[in-house]
């Protein structure tokens, strides 16, 4: 049974690279600044997924607190540039 | 207990569950790649993370708390998290967008 879910976590992370190729591939590209906020959001999910991949095969909590802090840190990156992207100013007197 | 001596009715959900999201992540980020204007790639990435990260972290608890003989929720945190931000995150680019759309 092994085999199955060795299988489905191979092809999981090969699925998490995919998008984080398609991502980055729009952080390039993207025609606006906002097209790369986005991706950027995209590109950090991804990012976290691929390490829970790998806790879950390690068998530690060590990526768990990784994965945390991926999301806590992306999260305020993401609303500080669209905050930005939108009133020209982040943090507002 | 290891990962190698699973048992069957945990390692079966867990892998379709892992299966299915890989699948709605990749999907999502081809959208992201592939659709025309910027109000057509929001969709996307939305769906597919938000599916993805949840069906990921319910076969990470699946298998933790089957590896550890009893519950594991921690990583209920990480669902929670990302179910709350990602809507406020796609609002403020939304707005950001729709304002430099009309201001250009």
């Amino acid at each position: 049974m092994n085999v199955l879910l060795d299988f489905a976590m191979r092809f999981a992370q090969f699925c998490f690279v995919l998008a984080m190729l398609a991502a980055a591939f729009r952080m390039l590209r993207g025609p606006s600044a906002q097209d790369r906020v986005l991706a950027l959001d995209t590109f950090y999910i991804n990012g976290m997924l691929t390490l829970l991949m790998l806790g879950i095969r390690s068998g530690t909590t060590v990526y768990f607190d990784i994965a945390l802090l991926i999301a806590l840190f992306g999260f305020v990156g993401s609303v500080a540039l669209a905050k930005f992207l939108l009133r020209g100013e982040v943090i507002e007197p | 207990m290891t990962l190698e001596t699973l048992p069957a009715w945990a390692a079966i959900p867990a892998a379709l569950l892992l299966i299915l999201g890989g699948l709605c992540t990749a999907i999502g980020s081809l959208g992201l790649a592939r659709l025309g204007t910027f109000f057509q790639r929001m969709h996307g990435p939305s769906m597919g993370n938000t599916l993805g990260t949840g069906c990921v972290l319910f076969a990470s608890i699946l298998v933790s708390s089957t590896l550890a003989n009893r519950l594991v929720m921690h990583e209920i945190l990480i669902t929670v998290f990302i179910v709350i931000t990602a809507p406020m995150t796609a609002m403020l680019l939304m707005r950001a967008a729709v304002y430099r759309s009309n201001s250009k």
